[in-house]
C-alpha cells in the first residue's frame, strides 16, 4: 500500500500549518532574538517598535502569567529571555502585528544593549570550565582496567562529528486561537503535541484541559519538531491568551536555521585494545556532547549514545563515559538516530584506526567481533534474536565480497586520478524510548453507524507513513477496505498524555494500542454476528467487508452488522492502551533491559574519489536489512533509502559552521547544502532479511525510522579507503563531514 | 498593475510590482499548493510554470516563484499545482504515487511542476535531462531513489509524444488540463507594450537581488529588464558572439551554435545553479553581482569577453570584462549606465576550452573555486592562453602573469610546474564558509592541473605534475 496521503500531496491539496484558512482578525507573530551568544541585557527599548502602525503588542517575559520555563527534561530554558542571553537566536520578545511584514519591520525598531561576554562553542572547553548540563554518566562491562594488559594492540585517538541541520522543508510554526471560556486551541507543527499542551498550560498558568493541541501533519521533522516545536506554539498561545485573538507564526528559513538546535556535534576520545586474533578485548570512549545552551533533549540523546557505544559488536570489557557540555549555541536536539550515530561513528573510527595501524582491512576486525545471541551489552541487556552475523554473511554473498575487493583493487591500480574505496557497516539499533515510562500509547476508534471508521492516535504523520501503517492494521483486523477508514488529526482532546512521535516507536506503540482497540471491538461484534448468524463466534472472521464462517462468505456484511449492533446499543467506540511489557532500566546501576528489541542489518558502501579535484561520490549502497515481517515494504524502502541518503549528507556534505562569536555562518540553503538528486548512488539495493519478525513489533514488522541512518556512516570510511588508495602516507583522521576540503587536504597532506 | 493569467483565469494584480510571485499566489490568491520553504531559489518547493508568447509561440519554463518579482510575469501565464487537472491526475503525479516517491509531500507539487515544465519545454526526453529538470527540487525525506524510479515510469510513454504538436498531445494524454488550449488566445489579448531599458533600479531575473534584500525591493519603482526584447538575443557575426544582457543562462545552455563551438558547454552550464534558476537568471545579472566566484564571470573572462554598456542617451561604452571588476563588489558602471550586451570571439578550430568548478555539492551550489581555461597550442607551443579563477581574490580573476609566462612556452610538465609558482603569487584567497584559504590555494593548483589533464589526457597525469610537490 502506498502512503495514504500520496494523492492529496501530489495534487497540492494537503494542509500544513501555513496553509490553514485564516480566521477573521488573525494577527501575526515574529520573534526578536538575541544577536549575541552570551551576555547581560543592559537596555531593552520597545518604544519605537510599538509606535509602528499595525503593531499590536510586544510580549516579553514580564507578560508570562505562569512559569517562564520550557525545559522538558531539565527546567533550564526560558521561553523568553529575562536578563541573560545564552545563544544567538535566543527569543527575547514576541512581536504581534496586523501583518507579518509589519512585525518584521517592528523587529528592526527594537533597541537592545547587551553587555557581551565571551561565548563557549567548544564542548571540551565547556567541560574544563565545569559547564555541564547534568552529572556525567558511565556504562561499564567487565573490567577495563585489567583488560588492557590482555591486549596485544592498543590504539587511542580523537573523533569529531559535526552538527546537522534538520532542514525539514516545512519550517516551524503554530497557529492559536481562543475557543471560549478562555480555552485555547493550537494548531502546531509538532512531533509532541502533549509537550506543547503541557508547556503552554504551565507558561500561561492554567490547566492542561484548557489547551487543545491539534496536528494535521508535518512537512518533515526528523526530530527537529520533537521538542523545538513547543516554543513557537507557546508563544502564539501566550499572545492569544492576552489578546483573545487568533495569532499565527510560521518561521522564515533563516530564522528557523538560526534559532533552532541541530544534531549534537560530539568530540570524543577512544581507546581500543585487540588481541592477536583481532578480537576486541577492551574499548573505552569518552564523549563530549555539545548540548548547546540548555538541556532540551540532550540528556536522553547522551544516553542513547551510551546505549549504542559498541554498535553491533560484543566487547567483554567496556567503559563508556558521556559528558553533556553546556555551550553558547542554540540547544541541540533530537535528530534521526538520537545520539546513536555519534556513538557508532566513534567505535567505527576506532576500528578503522586499528585496521589502518595493523595494515589490514577494517572488515576483518568488524566481522570477527559481531554480536551473537546471549552476548551482553554494556548496559546489561542480553542480546537475543541477533541477526548481525546473518545479515553480514548474506551481504558478503550478495555483493560477491572477495571478487568485489579484487575489482576495486584493479580499478585503483588502473586509474591514476580516480580511486574507489569500500566500507561495510553493520547496525544494531535498540527500539523503545530509553526512558521506560514513555513507552505507552493510546488510541480512540469510532465505528460510525454506517460502518465507516475514524481512528485517532497519538502518532504524528510527518512523511514517514505511520498513518498508512495504522490504517493497514485497522483494515486487516476489521476486514474492511482502506476507503472505509480515516486517520484523524492528532489531537490532545481525543488522545491525551501522548509520548512524542519519536524513537522510531510510533508505529509499534500506537499500532499495538490500535490492535488492542480493534480486537476488542471485533470480539464484541463477533458476539453480535454469532447471534445473528446463529453460530459460535469462534467460527467467524471478518474480511472483504463481510463476515466469513469457516472461510465461507456469509450474507452478513460489515455494514449490516454495524447497523444491527448500533440498534442493539452496542458500544461502537473503543480506547486502546498499550504499554511495552518487560522493559526496565535502573539508572542508579546503569543496567537493565531498556529495549523491546533491536533492528539489525549490514550495508556495503562504495565511494569514488576524484583525486584531482578532491570530490567524492557514493557509487554503491547494498543493504541486507532486518525489517522483521514488514507490513509495508514500500514505506520501509522509502524510510531506508531516505535515512541512508540523509546520513550520507551528514558524513560527506552537510557542514554547520559557526564563527567564534557563536554566529551561524551556514545560515541558509545557499551555504548549507543537503543531498540533491545527484547525490544518490547509482546502485542502491536493499534486500530484506527473511525472518519471522519480533513479537514486540507491531504485526512483527520492525521499527524503521532511525536504524537505517546508521548505514550511511559507512560512506565516511568508504571515502577514507579511497583516499588511502591514493595517498599511502595519509594520516588517518576522523572528523565528519568529509567535505571536499577535507578530502583534498587528506589526498595531498603528508 | 500586472496583467497575467493565473491557471485559467485572467488576473489583474493590484500589488506593487516588486511583490514576490509566491506571496501573491499564496497570500492574495490563497492558492496553498505552492509551498514556501527557503525563499532563495535553493529548494524548488515554490516551483511554478510560466508561459509566455515568443514570436507568437507559447513557451513554458519552470521557475522558482519565491525570488520572482511579479513585475517579471506581466502578460504571461502562471501555472500552479492547482492549475493542473483537479479531477483526474496526470501521468506524472500517478508515477510519483506508484513509485512511492511521496513522503511528507512538501516538495511534491514543485516536483510535479518541474516535470510538467520538462514535458512542455524539452526536445529530447531522456533520463539525464529529466534528472536535470528536477535537480533544483530538494526532497529532505531524500526520496530521490523512488523519484528516479518515477522518472523511469514517466519517460517510457514520452517517446510517443510528438513535440511538434505538443499542447494537443499533452492535453489528450492527460498531462495538461483542456484549458491549456485556450491560453495562447487569452495571452494575445493581454499583450502590453514592450518595456524599454532604464538604468535606475534594474531587476533582471531577481535571482540575486531577491535573495539578498527582498524586503527592500517590494515597494520600489523597479525596472524589469528580463523581457526587454532588445536585450534578449544571441547573435553571431562571423566569429563574434553577442549575447543580450537579459538572456537567460538556459538560453546559452540551449543554444546549438554555442554548444557546437564550445564543446562541453552544456555540462558546464549544468554545474551552474539549477534549471529553475537558469530559466530566470540573466547573464548580466550574474556579472554585475560581481561575486568573486560568479560562474559566468569566470567563464566569460577566459573567453576574453567585452561588455557593451549603454547610458540613458544611448551612448555606448565598450570595456573588457576583465577591467569591469574593480574591487570587491565594485564594478566599472556609471550611475546612468546599464549592461546591454556581452560580446566575445568564439573559440576557433584549434582552441581548447575547459571549465572547472568545485563546491560542497556538485550541483546548485556556490563554488569554493572555479576556473575557466582557453588555450591554443601550435606544434606543442602555447600560442595563446587565458585562465580565469574565482574565489581566490576580491574579484573574478584573470591570471595575467601566469598566462603571460606560459605564452610561447613548450607545453610540458616543466612549464606547468613553473607556472604554478607564479599562479601562487597571483591569488589571495581568504577563509570563509566556502573553505579555508589554504584549501582554496591547493584547490586552485589542482584545478589548474585539471585543465591540462582533461584537455591533454595522454600527455599529463597528476603524479607527474605534482612531482613530489606537497601542500605547503
Amino acid at each position: 500500500m502506498k502512503n495514504i496521503d500520496s494523492l492529496a500531496h501530489a495534487k497540492g491539496e494537503s494542509l500544513y500549518i501555513d496553509d490553514l484558512p485564516i480566521l477573521e482578525g488573525t494577527l501575526f507573530g515574529y520573534v526578536f532574538d538575541s544577536p549575541v551568544a552570551k551576555g547581560t541585557i543592559k537596555k531593552f527599548d520597545l518604544s519605537d517598535a510599538l509606535k509602528l502602525e499595525g503593531v499590536i503588542r510586544i510580549f516579553t517575559y514580564k507578560d508570562i502569567p505562569g512559569q517562564n520555563q520550557i525545559g522538558i527534561i531539565i527546567k533550564d530554558e526560558h521561553l523568553l529571555a529575562e536578563n541573560e542571553v545564552h545563544f544567538v537566536g535566543q527569543p527575547i520578545a514576541f512581536i504581534v502585528a496586523e501583518s507579518e511584514n509589519i512585525a518584521k519591520k517592528a523587529k528592526k525598531l527594537i533597541r537592545i544593549e547587551i553587555d557581551e561576554k565571551e561565548p563557549i562553542t567548544n564542548p571540551r572547553i565547556a567541560f574544563e570550565k565545569g559547564e555541564l548540563i547534568m552529572p556525567s554518566r558511565s556504562f561499564k562491562l567487565g573490567n577495563i582496567d585489567t583488560a588492557w594488559a590482555e591486549c596485544d594492540y592498543v590504539f587511542e585517538g580523537k573523533v569529531e562529528s559535526g552538527a546537522q541541520e534538520h532542514l525539514y522543508l516545512e519550517t516551524q510554526g503554530a497557529y492559536s486561537y481562543t475557543t471560549e471560556k478562555g480555552n485555547i486551541r493550537i494548531s502546531s507543527a509538532t512531533q509532541g503535541p502533549t509537550a506543547a499542551q503541557k508547556i503552554a498550560a504551565s507558561v500561561l498558568g492554567i490547566s492542561m484541559h484548557k489547551i487543545e493541541v491539534d496536528v494535521i501533519r508535518l512537512g518533515g521533522a526528523f526530530g527537529g519538531k520533537e521538542d523545538q516545536a513547543t516554543a513557537w506554539a507557546v508563544m502564539t498561545a501566550l499572545a492569544t491568551f492576552h489578546l483573545k485573538k487568533p495569532v499565527k507564526f510560521c518561521l522564515q528559513r533563516p530564522d528557523d536555521m538560526r534559532m533552532t538546535g541541530k544534531r549534537h556535534p560530539y568530540s570524543s576520545d577512544y581507546k581500543i585494545g585487540l588481541d592477536k586474533n583481532l578480537k576486541i578485548i577492551a574499548y573505552q570512549a569518552i564523549y563530549y556532547q555539545n548540548a548547546g545552551a540548555a538541556a532540551d533533549l540532550s540528556p536522553a540523546i547522551m544516553e542513547r549514545t551510551l546505549f549504542h557505544g559498541t554498535n553491533s559488536y560484543f566487547i567483554p570489557n567496556v567503559s563508556l563515559t558521556a559528558h553533556s557540555c553546556r555551550t553558547n549555541l542554540p540547544p541541540n536536539t533530537a535528530f534521526r538516530g538520537f545520539g546513536a550515530p555519534q556513538g557508532v561513528f566513534v567505535i567505527e573510527s576506532a576500528i578503522s584506526r586499528a585496521a589502518s595501524e595493523l595494515k589490514i582491512d577494517a572488515f576483518k576486525i568488524q566481522k570477527i567481533n559481531l554480536l551473537k545471541d546471549n552476548d551482553e551489552f554494556s548496559f546489561g541487556q542480553i542480546a537475543s534474536e541477533v541477526e548481525a552475523r546473518n545479515t553480514w554473511n548474506l551481504l558478503e554473498e550478495k555483493i560477491h565480497f572477495s571478487s568485489k575487493n579484487i575489482e576495486i583493487d584493479k580499478f585503483n591500480s588502473e586509474n591514476k586520478h580516480f580511486k574507489k574505496g569500500m566500507a561495510l557497516m553493520p547496525i544494531c539499533f535498540g527500539i523503545s524510548f530509553t526512558n521506560t515510562v514513555m513507552n505507552h500509547a493510546r488510541c480512540l476508534v469510532h465505528i460510525y453507524q454506517d460502518g465507516s471508521v475514524g481512528i485517532s492516535t497519538g502518532a504524528i504523520e510527518m512523511g514517514q507513513g505511520v498513518n498508512t501503517k495504522l490504517l493497514q492494521i485497522a483494515s486487516l483486523i476489521f476486514g474492511i477496505s482502506a476507503n472505509d477508514i480515516k486517520l484523524e488529526t492528532t489531537n490532545t482532546s481525543r488522545v491525551a498524555n501522548t509520548s512524542p512521535t519519536a524513537a522510531s516507536s510510533a508505529a509499534d506503540l500506537n499500532g499495538k494500542a490500535l490492535e488492542i482497540a480493534c480486537n476488542s471491538l471485533v470480539s464484541r461484534l463477533k458476539n453480535k454476528a454469532a447471534e445473528i448468524l446463529n453460530i459460535d463466534a469462534g467460527h467467524l472472521h471478518f474480511t472483504e467487508n463481510y463476515i466469513f464462517i469457516e472461510g465461507q462468505k456469509s450474507d452478513l456484511s460489515w455494514q449490516k452488522l454495524i447497523e444491527k449492533a448500533f440498534f442493539s446499543r452496542i458500544n461502537l467506540s473503543e480506547i486502546g492502551h498499550y504499554a511495552t511489557p518487560n522493559i526496565h532500566f535502573d539508572k542508579t546501576k546503569e543496567k537493565g533491559h531498556p529495549f523491546a528489541y533491536h533492528v539489525y542489518g549490514t550495508a556495503a558502501i562504495v565511494a569514488e574519489v576524484d583525486c584531482i579535484r578532491g570530490i567524492s561520490k557514493i557509487e554503491e549502497v547494498t543493504i541486507i536489512h532486518d525489517s522483521g515481517k514488514s507490513i509495508n515494504l514500500n514505506i520501509d524502502r522509502g524510510q531506508i533509502e531516505g535515512a541512508v541518503i540523509q546520513a550520507i549528507g551528514w558524513v560527506t556534505m552537510e557542514e554547520i559552521v559557526h564563527n567564534k562569536k557563536g554566529q551561524l555562518l551556514s545560515n541558509a540553503l545557499s551555504s548549507y547544502k543537503v543531498p540533491d538528486i545527484y547525490s544518490i548512488p547509482k546502485v542502491f539495493e536493499i534486500e530484506h532479511l527473511k525472518t519471522e519478525g519480533h513479537e514486540m513489533a507491531i504485526f512483527k514488522s520492525k521499527a524503521i525510522g532511525e536504524p537505517p541512518f546508521i548505514y550511511g556512516i559507512g560512506a565516511y570510511f568508504a571515502v577514507q579507503n579511497a583516499i588511502k588508495a591514493f595517498n599511502k602516507d595519509y594520516k588517518i583522521a576522523f572528523d565528519l563531514p568529509f567535505t571536499p576540503e577535507k578530502i583534498l587536504m587528506a589526498l595531498f597532506k603528508k | 498593475m500586472i496583467h497575467f493569467i493565473l491557471n485559467n483565469q485572467l488576473v489583474l494584480a493590484e500589488v506593487p510590482k516588486g511583490t514576490v510571485l509566491l506571496d501573491y499566489i499564496r497570500d492574495s490568491k490563497r492558492l496553498k499548493g505552492t509551498k514556501s520553504a527557503c525563499r532563495e531559489g535553493d529548494c524548488g518547493s515554490c516551483t511554478v510554470l510560466v508561459g509566455s508568447l515568443k514570436n507568437n509561440k507559447l513557451e513554458y519554463k519552470a521557475i522558482t516563484s519565491c525570488i520572482t518579482p511579479i513585475g517579471n510575469i506581466n502578460g504571461k501565464h502562471v501555472v500552479t499545482i492547482e492549475g493542473l487537472d483537479q479531477d483526474k491526475i496526470s501521468p506524472i503525479q500517478q508515477a510519483l504515487i506508484d513509485s512511492g516517491a511521496i513522503q511528507c509531500g512538501y516538495c511534491t507539487p514543485g516536483i510535479v511542476l518541474s516535470l510538467t515544465g520538462y514535458l512542455l519545454s524539452n526536445q529530447n526526453f531522456n533520463f539525464d535531462s529529466a534528472k536535470d529538470a528536477i535537480a533544483g527540487n530538494i526532497c529532505r525525506c531524500t526520496g530521490y531513489k523512488s523519484i528516479e524510479r518515477a522518472l523511469e515510469l514517466i519517460l517510457k510513454p514520452l517517446e510517443l509524444i510528438n513535440t511538434n504538436n505538443r499542447f494537443v498531445e499533452l492535453i489528450n494524454k492527460g498531462y495538461l488540463p483542456a484549458s491549456f488550449a485556450e491560453i495562447q488566445r487569452m495571452l494575445s489579448t493581454i499583450q502590453e507594450k514592450a518595456p524599454v531599458p532604464d538604468s535606475k533600479m534594474i531587476v533582471g531575473g531577481g535571482t540575486d537581488l531577491y535573495v539578498q534584500k527582498p524586503d527592500e525591493l517590494i515597494d520600489k519603482d523597479l525596472n524589469f529588464f528580463s523581457d526587454i526584447p532588445e536585450l534578449n538575443h544571441i547573435t553571431f557575426d562571423n566569429n563574434l558572439c553577442r549575447i543580450g544582457a537579459a538572456s537567460k543562462i538556459s538560453d546559452i545552455l540551449n543554444n546549438e551554435i554555442l554548444n557546437a563551438r564550445i564543446p562541453g558547454l552544456n555540462s558546464y552550464m549544468q554545474l551552474i545553479a539549477s534549471n529553475l534558476i537558469r530559466n530566470i537568471a540573466t547573464i548580466a545579472g550574474n556579472i554585475v553581482n560581481a561575486s568573486p566566484i560568479g560562474d559566468l564571470s569566470i567563464l566569460f573572462l577566459a573567453l576574453d569577453a567585452s561588455l557593451l554598456l549603454k547610458n540613458s542617451s544611448s551612448n555606448i561604452r565598450k570595456i573588457k570584462l576583465d577591467t569591469f571588476f574593480k574591487a570587491y563588489k565594485q564594478i566599472d558602471l556609471n550611475e546612468n549606465e546599464y549592461v546591454a550586451e556581452i560580446e566575445f570571439k568564439l573559440p576557433g578550430g584549434s582552441d581548447l576550452f575547459n571549465f572547472e568548478k568545485v563546491s560542497k555539492r556538485e550541483h546548485l551550489d556556490i563554488a569554493s573555486v572555479n576556473s575557466a581555461f582557453l588555450v591554443q597550442i601550435e606544434q606543442n607551443i602555447i600560442k595563446t592562453i587565458q585562465i580565469s579563477v574565482g574565489g581566490v581574490s576580491p574579484v573574478p580573476l584573470m591570471l595575467h602573469k601566469t598566462c603571460k609566462y606560459m605564452t610561447g612556452k613548450v607545453l610540458n610538465t616543466q612549464t606547468i610546474q613553473s607556472a604554478i609558482e607564479i599562479l601562487d603569487q597571483e591569488i589571495s584567497p581568504i577563509s570563509d564558509v566556502r573553505g579555508s584559504a589554504e584549501y582554496k590555494r591547493l584547490l586552485t593548483r589542482q584545478l589548474f592541473f585539471a585543465h591540462f589533464i582533461k584537455l591533454f589526457p595522454d600527455k599529463f597525469e597528476l603524479n607527474e605534475l605534482l612531482n613530489n610537490k606537497v601542500a605547503k
